[in-house]
Protein backbone atom coordinates (compact mmCIF):
# COMPACT_ATOMS: atom_id res chain seq x y z
CA UNK A 1 0.00 0.00 0.00
CA UNK A 2 1.01 3.51 -1.06
CA UNK A 3 1.81 5.27 2.24
CA UNK A 4 1.91 8.77 0.54
CA UNK A 5 -1.45 9.89 0.87
CA UNK A 6 -1.63 9.54 4.66
CA UNK A 7 1.84 11.48 5.26
CA UNK A 8 0.48 14.03 2.46
CA UNK A 9 -2.90 14.34 4.82
CA UNK A 10 -0.47 14.56 7.99
CA UNK A 11 1.74 17.00 6.81
CA UNK A 12 -1.61 19.37 5.63
CA UNK A 13 -3.37 19.02 8.45
CA UNK A 14 -0.45 19.90 10.98
CA UNK A 15 0.64 23.06 8.66
CA UNK A 16 -2.98 23.98 8.87
CA UNK A 17 -3.37 23.52 12.45
CA UNK A 18 0.02 25.59 12.75
CA UNK A 19 -1.03 28.45 10.32
CA UNK A 20 -4.46 28.90 12.38
CA UNK A 21 -3.37 28.80 15.84
CA UNK A 22 -1.01 31.71 14.87
CA UNK A 23 -3.94 33.31 13.17
CA UNK A 24 -6.65 32.26 14.67
CA UNK A 25 -5.58 33.34 18.07
CA UNK A 26 -5.76 37.30 17.78
CA UNK A 27 -8.49 37.10 15.36
CA UNK A 28 -10.62 35.15 18.14
CA UNK A 29 -9.30 37.75 20.75
CA UNK A 30 -10.74 40.20 18.63
CA UNK A 31 -13.62 38.67 18.04
CA UNK A 32 -14.54 37.87 21.83
CA UNK A 33 -14.20 42.00 22.39
CA UNK A 34 -17.57 43.98 22.05
CA UNK A 35 -19.80 43.38 18.69
CA UNK A 36 -20.03 45.29 15.74
CA UNK A 37 -20.91 45.16 12.23
CA UNK A 38 -17.64 44.05 11.02
CA UNK A 39 -17.15 41.49 13.83
CA UNK A 40 -20.78 40.00 12.85
CA UNK A 41 -20.18 40.01 9.08
CA UNK A 42 -16.41 38.61 9.49
CA UNK A 43 -17.77 35.55 12.00
CA UNK A 44 -20.36 34.70 9.70
CA UNK A 45 -18.28 34.37 6.88
CA UNK A 46 -15.76 32.46 9.04
CA UNK A 47 -18.91 29.90 9.94
CA UNK A 48 -19.89 29.59 6.36
CA UNK A 49 -17.74 25.97 5.77
CA UNK A 50 -19.57 24.71 8.82
CA UNK A 51 -23.10 25.23 6.97
CA UNK A 52 -21.76 25.26 3.42
CA UNK A 53 -21.55 22.20 1.39
CA UNK A 54 -17.35 21.70 0.55
CA UNK A 55 -17.90 21.17 -2.63
CA UNK A 56 -19.41 24.95 -3.28
CA UNK A 57 -17.22 26.08 -1.27
CA UNK A 58 -14.15 24.38 -3.27
CA UNK A 59 -15.75 25.22 -6.28
CA UNK A 60 -15.20 29.33 -4.98
CA UNK A 61 -12.19 29.11 -4.40
CA UNK A 62 -11.19 27.04 -7.85
CA UNK A 63 -12.97 29.59 -9.62
CA UNK A 64 -11.02 32.44 -7.53
CA UNK A 65 -7.60 31.21 -7.85
CA UNK A 66 -7.99 29.37 -11.14
CA UNK A 67 -4.71 31.48 -13.30
CA UNK A 68 -7.07 32.10 -15.95
CA UNK A 69 -8.90 34.76 -13.35
CA UNK A 70 -9.25 37.36 -11.13
CA UNK A 71 -6.73 37.03 -8.46
CA UNK A 72 -5.23 33.60 -9.19
CA UNK A 73 -3.99 35.06 -12.72
CA UNK A 74 -2.72 38.34 -10.66
CA UNK A 75 -0.92 35.37 -8.50
CA UNK A 76 -0.30 33.54 -11.06
CA UNK A 77 1.46 36.30 -13.39
CA UNK A 78 2.73 39.11 -11.03
CA UNK A 79 4.45 36.19 -8.06
CA UNK A 80 4.19 32.92 -10.22
CA UNK A 81 2.12 31.25 -7.33
CA UNK A 82 -0.36 29.23 -8.56
CA UNK A 83 -2.59 27.35 -6.00
CA UNK A 84 -5.48 25.53 -8.16
CA UNK A 85 -3.88 21.72 -8.07
CA UNK A 86 -1.02 22.62 -6.01
CA UNK A 87 -0.44 21.78 -2.25
CA UNK A 88 -0.35 25.45 -1.47
CA UNK A 89 -4.10 25.21 -2.45
CA UNK A 90 -4.97 22.31 -0.35
CA UNK A 91 -3.75 24.58 2.37
CA UNK A 92 -5.58 27.59 1.41
CA UNK A 93 -8.53 25.72 0.98
CA UNK A 94 -8.13 23.76 4.58
CA UNK A 95 -7.51 26.83 6.43
CA UNK A 96 -10.85 28.60 5.16
CA UNK A 97 -12.40 25.26 5.83
CA UNK A 98 -11.42 24.58 9.47
CA UNK A 99 -11.29 28.60 10.85
CA UNK A 100 -14.95 27.90 12.53
CA UNK A 101 -13.21 24.84 14.43
CA UNK A 102 -10.32 27.25 15.86
CA UNK A 103 -12.20 29.69 15.94
CA UNK A 104 -14.85 29.03 17.67
CA UNK A 105 -13.71 27.10 21.14
CA UNK A 106 -11.35 29.91 21.48
CA UNK A 107 -13.04 33.23 20.94
CA UNK A 108 -16.11 31.01 23.25
CA UNK A 109 -13.60 30.37 25.94
CA UNK A 110 -12.35 34.05 26.02
CA UNK A 111 -15.57 35.82 26.54
CA UNK A 112 -15.89 32.72 29.07
CA UNK A 113 -13.43 34.43 31.29
CA UNK A 114 -14.33 37.22 34.04
CA UNK A 115 -13.41 40.41 32.31
CA UNK A 116 -11.70 41.42 35.60
CA UNK A 117 -8.80 39.60 35.22
CA UNK A 118 -7.82 41.60 31.98
CA UNK A 119 -8.97 44.72 33.83
CA UNK A 120 -6.70 43.79 37.03
CA UNK A 121 -3.62 43.23 34.62
CA UNK A 122 -3.95 46.71 32.93
CA UNK A 123 -4.29 48.81 36.77
CA UNK A 124 -1.15 46.45 37.11
CA UNK A 125 0.53 48.15 34.00
CA UNK A 126 0.50 45.73 31.84
CA UNK A 127 -0.58 46.30 27.99
CA UNK A 128 -3.36 44.46 26.05
CA UNK A 129 -0.59 42.32 24.52
CA UNK A 130 0.98 41.09 27.89
CA UNK A 131 -2.11 40.23 29.19
CA UNK A 132 -3.51 38.04 26.63
CA UNK A 133 -0.32 36.16 26.48
CA UNK A 134 0.13 35.97 30.44
CA UNK A 135 -3.23 36.22 31.88
CA UNK A 136 -5.90 34.99 29.22
CA UNK A 137 -4.05 32.62 27.01
CA UNK A 138 -2.58 30.53 30.01
CA UNK A 139 -6.10 30.55 31.35
CA UNK A 140 -7.55 28.98 28.33
CA UNK A 141 -4.93 25.79 27.23
CA UNK A 142 -7.50 23.61 27.68
CA UNK A 143 -10.18 25.31 24.63
CA UNK A 144 -6.88 25.81 22.69
CA UNK A 145 -6.13 22.16 22.84
CA UNK A 146 -9.60 21.47 21.96
CA UNK A 147 -9.45 23.81 19.25
CA UNK A 148 -6.43 22.68 17.83
CA UNK A 149 -7.18 19.01 17.65
CA UNK A 150 -10.29 19.54 16.36
CA UNK A 151 -8.68 21.39 13.44
CA UNK A 152 -6.50 18.67 13.11
CA UNK A 153 -8.93 15.86 12.61
CA UNK A 154 -11.06 18.05 10.67
CA UNK A 155 -8.33 18.60 8.50
CA UNK A 156 -7.97 14.52 7.94
CA UNK A 157 -11.16 14.23 6.81
CA UNK A 158 -11.61 17.01 4.42
CA UNK A 159 -12.87 15.77 0.68
CA UNK A 160 -14.81 18.00 -1.32
CA UNK A 161 -13.03 21.11 -0.61
CA UNK A 162 -9.91 19.36 -1.23
CA UNK A 163 -10.77 17.53 -4.59
CA UNK A 164 -12.36 20.88 -5.71
CA UNK A 165 -9.41 22.69 -5.60
CA UNK A 166 -6.31 20.20 -5.71
CA UNK A 167 -7.40 17.44 -7.67
CA UNK A 168 -5.99 13.59 -7.35
CA UNK A 169 -2.35 14.22 -8.10
CA UNK A 170 -0.30 11.42 -6.07
CA UNK A 171 2.82 12.79 -4.23
CA UNK A 172 1.08 16.18 -4.41
CA UNK A 173 -2.65 16.67 -3.76
CA UNK A 174 -4.17 13.25 -3.31
CA UNK A 175 -4.71 12.97 0.44
CA UNK A 176 -6.03 10.15 2.43
CA UNK A 177 -9.74 10.78 2.10
CA UNK A 178 -9.34 10.90 -1.73
CA UNK A 179 -6.94 8.04 -2.17
CA UNK A 180 -10.22 6.27 0.11
CA UNK A 181 -12.92 7.10 -2.90
CA UNK A 182 -10.12 6.94 -5.38
CA UNK A 183 -9.69 2.83 -4.80
CA UNK A 184 -13.25 1.83 -4.19
CA UNK A 185 -13.61 3.38 -8.14
CA UNK A 186 -10.91 1.23 -8.78
CA UNK A 187 -12.60 -1.92 -6.80
CA UNK A 188 -9.62 -1.96 -4.53
CA UNK A 189 -11.23 -2.58 -1.27
CA UNK A 190 -8.22 -3.59 0.47
CA UNK A 191 -6.27 -0.08 0.00
CA UNK A 192 -9.72 1.35 0.67
CA UNK A 193 -10.31 -0.29 4.19
CA UNK A 194 -6.48 0.23 4.81
CA UNK A 195 -6.56 4.17 4.55
CA UNK A 196 -10.25 3.78 6.40
CA UNK A 197 -8.72 2.38 9.19
CA UNK A 198 -5.50 4.16 9.71
CA UNK A 199 -7.89 7.85 9.56
CA UNK A 200 -9.77 6.26 12.00
CA UNK A 201 -7.71 5.36 14.21
CA UNK A 202 -5.74 8.54 13.91
CA UNK A 203 -9.24 10.49 14.81
CA UNK A 204 -10.58 7.92 17.13
CA UNK A 205 -7.12 8.45 19.55
CA UNK A 206 -7.33 12.29 18.60
CA UNK A 207 -10.76 12.69 20.15
CA UNK A 208 -10.03 10.43 22.91
CA UNK A 209 -7.19 12.21 23.48
CA UNK A 210 -9.07 15.84 23.71
CA UNK A 211 -11.66 13.80 26.05
CA UNK A 212 -8.65 12.61 28.81
CA UNK A 213 -7.30 15.96 28.93
CA UNK A 214 -10.04 18.26 29.13
CA UNK A 215 -12.02 15.92 31.71
CA UNK A 216 -10.83 17.85 34.69
CA UNK A 217 -10.02 21.02 33.13
CA UNK A 218 -13.46 22.12 31.34
CA UNK A 219 -17.36 21.49 32.38
CA UNK A 220 -17.59 19.83 29.12
CA UNK A 221 -14.87 18.11 27.09
CA UNK A 222 -15.53 19.48 23.82
CA UNK A 223 -15.51 23.17 25.19
CA UNK B 1 -4.42 66.31 45.67
CA UNK B 2 -7.34 64.10 43.76
CA UNK B 3 -10.22 65.93 42.44
CA UNK B 4 -12.65 64.15 41.01
CA UNK B 5 -16.50 65.23 38.87
CA UNK B 6 -18.27 62.40 37.29
CA UNK B 7 -21.76 61.75 35.91
CA UNK B 8 -22.09 58.41 34.40
CA UNK B 9 -25.70 56.41 33.63
CA UNK B 10 -26.27 52.93 35.60
CA UNK B 11 -28.50 50.40 34.49
CA UNK B 12 -31.30 50.00 36.87
CA UNK B 13 -34.76 48.41 36.90
CA UNK B 14 -36.76 50.05 36.02
CA UNK B 15 -35.47 52.24 33.86
CA UNK B 16 -32.00 54.29 34.72
CA UNK B 17 -30.41 55.94 37.28
CA UNK B 18 -27.73 58.57 37.15
CA UNK B 19 -24.45 58.25 39.64
CA UNK B 20 -22.83 61.70 40.38
CA UNK B 21 -20.29 62.08 42.45
CA UNK B 22 -17.57 65.89 43.14
CA UNK B 23 -15.74 64.91 45.83
CA UNK B 24 -11.40 66.11 46.30
CA UNK B 25 -9.16 63.60 48.67
CA UNK B 26 -5.83 64.53 50.10
CA UNK B 27 -2.98 62.94 49.78
CA UNK B 28 -2.65 59.94 51.58
CA UNK B 29 -6.13 60.14 53.01
CA UNK B 30 -7.94 56.97 53.82
CA UNK B 31 -11.48 57.62 52.84
CA UNK B 32 -14.59 55.52 53.41
CA UNK B 33 -16.77 54.90 50.31
CA UNK B 34 -20.38 53.33 51.73
CA UNK B 35 -24.12 53.22 50.12
CA UNK B 36 -26.71 50.90 49.33
CA UNK B 37 -26.14 48.12 46.65
CA UNK B 38 -26.25 49.58 43.35
CA UNK B 39 -25.80 52.83 43.78
CA UNK B 40 -22.52 52.92 41.74
CA UNK B 41 -19.80 52.25 44.59
CA UNK B 42 -17.75 49.66 42.40
CA UNK B 43 -18.50 51.62 39.03
CA UNK B 44 -17.33 55.02 40.71
CA UNK B 45 -14.12 52.89 41.53
CA UNK B 46 -13.57 51.58 37.90
CA UNK B 47 -14.26 55.13 36.82
CA UNK B 48 -11.26 56.64 38.68
CA UNK B 49 -8.96 53.65 37.40
CA UNK B 50 -9.69 54.12 33.75
CA UNK B 51 -11.69 50.83 33.49
CA UNK B 52 -15.04 52.53 33.20
CA UNK B 53 -15.51 55.52 31.04
CA UNK B 54 -18.33 58.36 32.55
CA UNK B 55 -20.71 60.39 29.89
CA UNK B 56 -19.36 63.46 31.66
CA UNK B 57 -16.55 64.02 33.88
CA UNK B 58 -12.78 65.31 35.15
CA UNK B 59 -10.56 63.68 37.02
CA UNK B 60 -7.52 65.15 38.45
CA UNK B 61 -4.34 63.74 40.36
CA UNK B 62 -1.93 66.54 41.45
CA UNK B 63 -2.78 68.75 38.67
CA UNK B 64 -2.26 65.98 36.14
CA UNK B 65 -5.53 65.03 33.93
CA UNK B 66 -6.45 61.54 34.28
CA UNK B 67 -10.21 62.35 32.46
CA UNK B 68 -11.80 65.20 31.12
CA UNK B 69 -14.25 64.27 29.04
CA UNK B 70 -15.06 67.76 27.23
CA UNK B 71 -11.44 67.90 26.27
CA UNK B 72 -11.60 64.30 25.26
CA UNK B 73 -8.48 63.94 27.87
CA UNK B 74 -8.24 59.65 28.68
CA UNK B 75 -5.51 58.35 30.39
CA UNK B 76 -5.18 54.51 30.29
CA UNK B 77 -5.46 52.16 33.35
CA UNK B 78 -1.86 51.30 32.48
CA UNK B 79 -0.86 54.59 33.02
CA UNK B 80 -3.10 55.57 35.80
CA UNK B 81 -1.31 52.32 37.49
CA UNK B 82 -3.91 52.59 40.90
CA UNK B 83 -3.77 49.18 43.16
CA UNK B 84 -7.09 48.02 42.26
CA UNK B 85 -8.72 45.03 44.70
CA UNK B 86 -11.43 43.97 43.46
CA UNK B 87 -14.28 42.43 44.99
CA UNK B 88 -14.31 39.17 43.27
CA UNK B 89 -10.67 39.39 44.19
CA UNK B 90 -9.45 39.09 40.20
CA UNK B 91 -7.03 36.15 40.36
CA UNK B 92 -5.08 34.89 37.98
CA UNK B 93 -5.57 30.93 37.79
CA UNK B 94 -2.82 30.17 36.49
CA UNK B 95 -0.31 32.02 39.03
CA UNK B 96 0.68 30.96 41.95
CA UNK B 97 0.67 33.33 44.91
CA UNK B 98 4.39 34.33 44.02
CA UNK B 99 3.83 34.70 40.25
CA UNK B 100 0.89 37.32 41.18
CA UNK B 101 3.62 39.55 42.73
CA UNK B 102 6.58 38.59 40.56
CA UNK B 103 3.98 39.54 37.87
CA UNK B 104 4.30 43.18 39.37
CA UNK B 105 7.60 43.90 40.83
CA UNK B 106 10.89 41.95 40.32
CA UNK B 107 12.38 43.68 43.88
CA UNK B 108 12.25 40.49 45.90
CA UNK B 109 12.76 42.47 49.07
CA UNK B 110 9.61 44.42 48.31
CA UNK B 111 7.65 41.24 47.98
CA UNK B 112 8.52 39.46 50.31
CA UNK B 113 7.92 42.38 52.63
CA UNK B 114 3.94 42.12 51.12
CA UNK B 115 3.61 38.27 51.62
CA UNK B 116 5.05 39.20 55.33
CA UNK B 117 2.12 41.31 56.06
CA UNK B 118 -0.32 39.23 54.61
CA UNK B 119 1.04 36.26 56.29
CA UNK B 120 0.94 34.36 52.54
CA UNK B 121 4.95 33.48 53.04
CA UNK B 122 4.33 29.86 53.48
CA UNK B 123 1.91 29.68 50.77
CA UNK B 124 3.82 31.19 48.56
CA UNK B 125 3.74 27.97 45.32
CA UNK B 126 -0.09 27.77 45.53
CA UNK B 127 -2.38 28.53 43.08
CA UNK B 128 -5.64 30.42 44.04
CA UNK B 129 -7.51 27.65 43.64
CA UNK B 130 -6.05 26.05 46.68
CA UNK B 131 -6.51 29.35 48.53
CA UNK B 132 -8.43 29.91 51.18
CA UNK B 133 -11.25 33.11 50.42
CA UNK B 134 -9.31 34.77 53.08
CA UNK B 135 -5.98 34.26 51.74
CA UNK B 136 -7.34 34.78 48.09
CA UNK B 137 -8.39 38.47 49.52
CA UNK B 138 -5.26 38.84 51.28
CA UNK B 139 -3.39 38.17 47.93
CA UNK B 140 -5.50 40.48 46.16
CA UNK B 141 -4.81 43.26 48.38
CA UNK B 142 -1.11 42.19 48.06
CA UNK B 143 -1.00 41.95 44.52
CA UNK B 144 -2.53 45.45 44.00
CA UNK B 145 0.23 46.60 46.90
CA UNK B 146 2.99 45.37 44.48
CA UNK B 147 3.25 48.45 42.26
CA UNK B 148 3.45 50.51 44.79
CA UNK B 149 0.10 52.68 44.16
CA UNK B 150 0.11 56.24 44.57
CA UNK B 151 -3.53 55.70 45.18
CA UNK B 152 -5.70 52.31 45.86
CA UNK B 153 -9.09 51.62 45.37
CA UNK B 154 -10.59 48.68 47.49
CA UNK B 155 -14.23 46.94 46.86
CA UNK B 156 -15.07 45.27 50.02
CA UNK B 157 -11.25 44.36 50.90
CA UNK B 158 -11.74 43.25 54.14
CA UNK B 159 -15.21 41.00 53.56
CA UNK B 160 -13.63 37.50 53.69
CA UNK B 161 -11.19 38.19 56.88
CA UNK B 162 -12.11 37.08 60.17
CA UNK B 163 -11.61 40.45 62.92
CA UNK B 164 -8.42 38.97 64.51
CA UNK B 165 -6.79 38.43 60.76
CA UNK B 166 -8.09 41.62 59.85
CA UNK B 167 -6.85 43.56 62.94
CA UNK B 168 -3.16 41.98 62.03
CA UNK B 169 -2.98 42.50 58.29
CA UNK B 170 -4.56 46.74 58.44
CA UNK B 171 -1.77 48.23 60.75
CA UNK B 172 0.86 46.44 57.96
CA UNK B 173 -0.81 48.24 54.93
CA UNK B 174 -1.13 51.15 57.07
CA UNK B 175 2.24 51.84 57.51
CA UNK B 176 3.26 50.65 53.39
CA UNK B 177 0.84 53.69 52.70
CA UNK B 178 1.95 55.89 54.97
CA UNK B 179 5.86 54.94 53.68
CA UNK B 180 4.32 55.75 50.33
CA UNK B 181 1.99 58.83 50.42
CA UNK B 182 -0.67 56.21 49.53
CA UNK B 183 -4.06 57.85 48.96
CA UNK B 184 -7.18 55.42 49.68
CA UNK B 185 -10.51 54.71 48.99
CA UNK B 186 -12.31 51.88 50.61
CA UNK B 187 -15.72 50.68 49.46
CA UNK B 188 -17.49 49.00 52.21
CA UNK B 189 -20.81 47.71 52.99
CA UNK B 190 -19.88 47.31 56.89
CA UNK B 191 -20.24 50.72 59.22
CA UNK B 192 -17.90 49.39 62.09
CA UNK B 193 -14.87 47.45 59.63
CA UNK B 194 -13.08 50.36 59.26
CA UNK B 195 -13.96 52.33 62.51
CA UNK B 196 -10.28 54.40 63.33
CA UNK B 197 -9.10 53.92 60.17
CA UNK B 198 -10.52 55.90 57.90
CA UNK B 199 -10.87 59.88 58.11
CA UNK B 200 -13.58 60.27 56.21
CA UNK B 201 -16.46 59.02 54.89
CA UNK B 202 -18.72 59.29 51.37
CA UNK B 203 -22.09 58.22 51.00
CA UNK B 204 -22.77 57.16 47.13
CA UNK B 205 -26.31 57.37 46.35
CA UNK B 206 -27.31 57.43 42.44
CA UNK B 207 -30.39 59.21 41.45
Amino acid sequence: MDLTPIWLTLKLAAITTMILLIVGLPLAYWLSKGRSIAKIILEAIITMPLVLPPSVLGFYLLMAFSPKHGIGEWLHNIFDIQFVFSFKGLVLASVIYSMPFMIGPIKSALQQLPLSLSQASYTLGKSERETFIKVLLPNIRASMLTAAILTFAHTLGEFGVVLMIGGNIPGVTRVASIAVYDSVENMDYTSANAYSLILFCITFIMVISVFVFNKYKAKSPLE
Amino acid sequence: MISIDIEKKLRAYPGEQMLKIAAQFETSSITKIYGPSGAGKSTFLKIIAGLIEPEYGKISVDDVVWLDTVLKTFLSPQKRKVGFVFQNYALFPNMTVQQHLEYVSDDAQWTNRLLAIGKLETFTSHKPEYLSGGQQQRLAILRAMAIRPKLMLMDEPFSALDPKMKSELIPGLKSIWDELGTTVLIVSHNPQELEGLTAREIYVESQ
